[in-house]
Formats: C-alpha cells, structure tokens, sequence
C-alpha cells in the first residue's frame, strides 16, 4: 500500500491533490487495488457544478462497478481524457498518470476537513473492510 | 477474516491463502477471485495455460441396472449414446422447460455414471432427482461432493503440463472423454478432457485429501510454460467471452434451453420420455418468444448482468443482459442478453440501459471467442 504525504483522502478511498485553487481527484491505491482490472471511466463532464459526496464518476473493473463521489464542491475544470482509450492507467498510476478530474474548489475549507495521510493509512490497515 | 469463518472450504483453500488468493463469498464457498489480476489470468488461459480449483463443483454417482433409465427421464440430452469413458453436457429440465441445473455426465463403466453439476446448486439438485431413484430397479444415487477435489487445467500448454506428470498417454483422450485411475503426479485421479474457458484441457477429480498435493505438483510443473493461477473472476470471464452459458445467469427456471440457444442438447428424437419434453416440443412448434442473443457495444459503456436492453429508439423496453463484462482477450465490450425473437437478427441495433445512459449496442455472432482448432 501507498499513501503520499502530500495527499488528502476520504473515507470512500478518493483522493484530492491540491494546486492552487484546484484540487485533483483520483482513487487511491487501495481503491484500484481492490476493484481490480479498470476497464472504463465514466468522466464527469467539463463545466458541471458538484457538490461534496455527489456521484463524481465511475470507474469500472472486469468485475465490479464503483462510484466516485466529489471529495469537495466546486466546478469540474480539467478531466483525464487518456482515461478514455487506457482506463488502467488507474490502476498503474493511481495518485499520478491515473487522476480523473480536477475541481476548482468553491469552499476551501472542505480541504482541511478531509483526512490525513497517516489517518487515511489507519482506516485502510486497522479499520479494513 | 470474518467472511471466511462462516463459509465452506474447498480441500484448496490454505493453499489460495498463501498464494494471495482474494477469497470471496461465492454461492456460500470461500474461494479466490483472483490472483494475479483477472485480465492477466485470462489472457494467461488464452495463450498459456491457468489452474483452478474448482471443488465447489457438485459430483454424483447414479448407478444401477435402471440408471440410464433414470438418466433419460432427468436430462434432455441423449444418454444411450454413452460408453464408458464417453461425456455428454446436459441440461435437466422442469416439467415446463425451465432449467434445474446444467451438467456433464460421464459414463464411467456400463449402469454407473458421475454427474458433475454447479455447485450451487448440490442441494436443488439432490432434492430434484434423489425423490425419482425409488422407481428405478436396483438403481442407487449417491451425493459425493464432499469427498471429491476437482480441479481445472485449461490453456494450449495444458496438455504438455500434466504430461510431465504422467505416464498415461493423456493426448489420447479425446475431446468429452474421461479415463479413471490416471496417475498424475503420483494421485489417482478421473481426467476428462473437458473444460468451461473455450480452450483445450482437462478437468481432473481426486480424494479430497489429495487435492492440495495435485494442485501444488501441477502448479511447480507449469511454472516454466507460464501457467497462471487463477480465480473464479477469470473462470467467469472466460466462460463469457466463448459464450458459455452460467447457471444463474443465462439458465435459470425461467428460461428453456431452446431459448439460451442449447436446443442441440434437447434430443428430441431421444425414442424416451423425458421431463420437459411436452413444454419444449411446444415450444418449438410455435416458435420461441425471447432468444439469448450476443451484443456488442457500439458506444462506450460496460454493460453487465441485469441492465435493461430497449429497443434502437431508446423507447421500448425488451430484454435484459445476462453477463456482460470487457472480455479481456477480444478487448470489447461484450453481453449476452435475452430479446424477443424479432430482435435477435444479427446487425440489429438495441440500446442498453448504463446509469440511466440508453447506449448503443448491435446484435452479434456468438460464442464471441472461439479458438482455432489444429487440423491433422
């Protein structure tokens, strides 16, 4: 398992990357661990307003099909549009080549209140499903 | 693990713990989804070889001076055309034509016959045919599935694995043909030549105690020729992708084998009676109403099992899909689905329902996969 420092995590396995005013979403490590073999990404689309916990994509593995919910509210600026023809770039590259979108963030508090990466490693390893 | 503690085991399941199985809860057994990865797995199936275990499979022996008496009246399919050693697939029928149960039966010697049937449904299966046994003369049925480990080599590099392990001259066996008392690796084992993934190989049935043995030698012998081990997701995918039929997913009560496109198995002209048979003559004289048709998505979106199928205008609702997944080694988005006859014409563009999303889908040939057969 894996959990960059410079991360922010939920407790539904996505992660944020913050730049700026943008955060970058993805699924973590354990998340594309677990679904397996990503066969498609259902992108939001460029432009939509979501709000925190709203469904944000989908991504899909030979067996299962998962939700991504929004880990912050904002306006969705940037999608991985590679995702498209390599969806397992997900499972290669989760926290890098694999993000899905990013969201110009609307409450930047929403940010702080998400977890940490040693409480996020805590859920994974002590709280595991 | 919890979710372990309250299912069954197969003979294998240390085994698929040390390996890294994932074990998950399948129709109650704790068996590995995957190892490596499921498209690794099938692509390793396809062009090497992969292993399973497969124990949850249910294992019977009917035997008797009436057995094939019994046999004629449960199955579909024409059993007076066995011999020893010779295999046939069947699917058992209700009276209306439903499916009970899908199965092989392999004639082991003249009035003794094994039945291998899903292991999800043993204990259906047991109540359906253990009732009937009494009016068959000196006609017994025993449930052995406990006592039984099976295990499943499928790949083009199959045959050449297990020879390693034997004397026998497993290339002799031919395509649903089984022989007992094969030394592989020491164990005794049945081997048939039979499989549930569209390529060649063997399935091989053992003491449940020697199931872990036979597994390990297996394994050790195809490390060189790329053997994979793999789970249930990939057996699944497999399956699906050379259109084989899954109990629970393209046969079930409510469907005939006419309509999952098995009416070669239905052997009408059989000379006996048998359950179903009335239903399924019926049924063909006035022609199927719904048909399991192969599909191909057009546009982008994984269909899977359940989704609602409309027709090309997004308008009407006529079916829903059955199994449908990516197929790894096609590399499509593939499902099977059942549709009223008029829409089963290959070419004939319907809409599958993803997420609320009406996504465009065509009629296509199946099975989907089918490998090339060497020609002598």
């Amino acid at each position: 398992m894996n959990y960059p420092e410079n991360l922010k995590y939920t407790k539904d396995h996505e992660y944020v990357r913050l730049e700026g005013n943008k955060a970058y979403v993805g699924i973590t490590f354990y998340a594309q661990d677990q679904l397996g073999d990503v066969v498609f990404v259902e992108l939001p689309e460029l432009g939509t307003e979501v709000k925190q916990g709203e469904v944000l994509a989908t991504v899909e593995s030979v067996k299962a099909v998962s939700d991504v919910y929004a880990p912050v509210s904002g306006t969705i600026v940037e999608i991985n549009e590679e995702l498209n023809d390599s969806p397992e770039i997900v499972n290669n590259d989760p926290y890098g080549e694999g993000w899905i979108c990013a969201i110009e963030l609307s409450n930047l508090s929403e940010v702080d209140a998400l977890m940490g990466h040693e409480e996020y490693r805590k859920l994974v390893e002590e709280g595991g499903d | 693990m919890k979710l372990a503690e309250k299912l069954k085991k197969t003979p294998l399941y240390e085994i698929h713990l040390k390996n890294g199985g994932r074990i998950v809860d399948f129709g109650g057994w704790a068996l590995p989804v995957q190892f490596s990865g499921i498209k690794e797995e099938h692509v390793g199936c396809r062009t090497n070889a992969a292993i399973w275990d497969v124990s949850n499979m249910g294992e019977f022996i009917i035997e008797g001076v009436e057995a094939l008496d019994l046999l004629q009246l449960i199955l579909v399919n024409d059993l007076s055309k066995l011999y020893p050693g010779k295999a046939i697939y069947s699917p058992m029928c209700y009276p209306h034509g439903g499916v009970v149960d899908d199965l092989l039966v392999l004639c082991m010697e003249d009035n003794k016959y094994l039945l291998v049937v899903n292991g999800a449904n043993i204990d259906k299966d047991v109540e359906w045919i253990e009732p009937l046994v009494r009016y068959f003369y000196e006609t017994t049925f025993r449930n052995i599935s406990d006592q039984v480990a099976q295990i499943a080599i499928q790949g083009p590099k199959a045959l050449s694995i297990l020879t390693k392990l034997t004397d026998y001259p497993l290339e002799g066996i031919k395509y649903y043909h089984g022989v007992q008392d094969v030394p592989i690796a020491g164990i005794n084992c049945l081997v048939t030549r039979t499989g549930y993934t569209g390529e060649d190989g063997f399935e091989l049935y053992c003491k449940a105690e020697d199931g872990p043995a036979l597994y390990e030698a297996i394994v050790e012998a195809g490390k060189e020729d790329g053997l994979v081990l793999a789970g249930l997701g990939a057996r699944d995918t497999l399956r699906f992708e050379a259109s084989l039929s899954l109990y629970g997913n393209e046969l079930d009560e409510n469907h005939t084998p006419l309509e999952a496109g098995l009416g070669r198995f239905v052997a009408f002209d059989k000379g006996t009676h048998f359950v179903g048979e009335t239903a399924l003559m019926e049924e063909r004289e006035k022609g199927l109403r719904v048909k399991l048709v192969g599909l191909e998505m057009l546009e982008k979106g994984v269909p899977r099992s359940g989704y609602k199928v409309f027709d090309e205008t997004g308008e009407k609702e006529i079916g829903y899909i059955t199994s449908g997944t990516f197929a790894p080694y096609l590399e499509k988005y593939l499902a099977m689905a059942y549709v009223p006859v008029e829409y089963s014409q290959r070419g004939t563009k319907i809409r599958v329902d993803i997420r609320g999303k009406k996504v465009l889908a065509e009629v296509v040939k199946m099975p989907f996969y089918r490998r090339e057969v060497k020609r002598k």
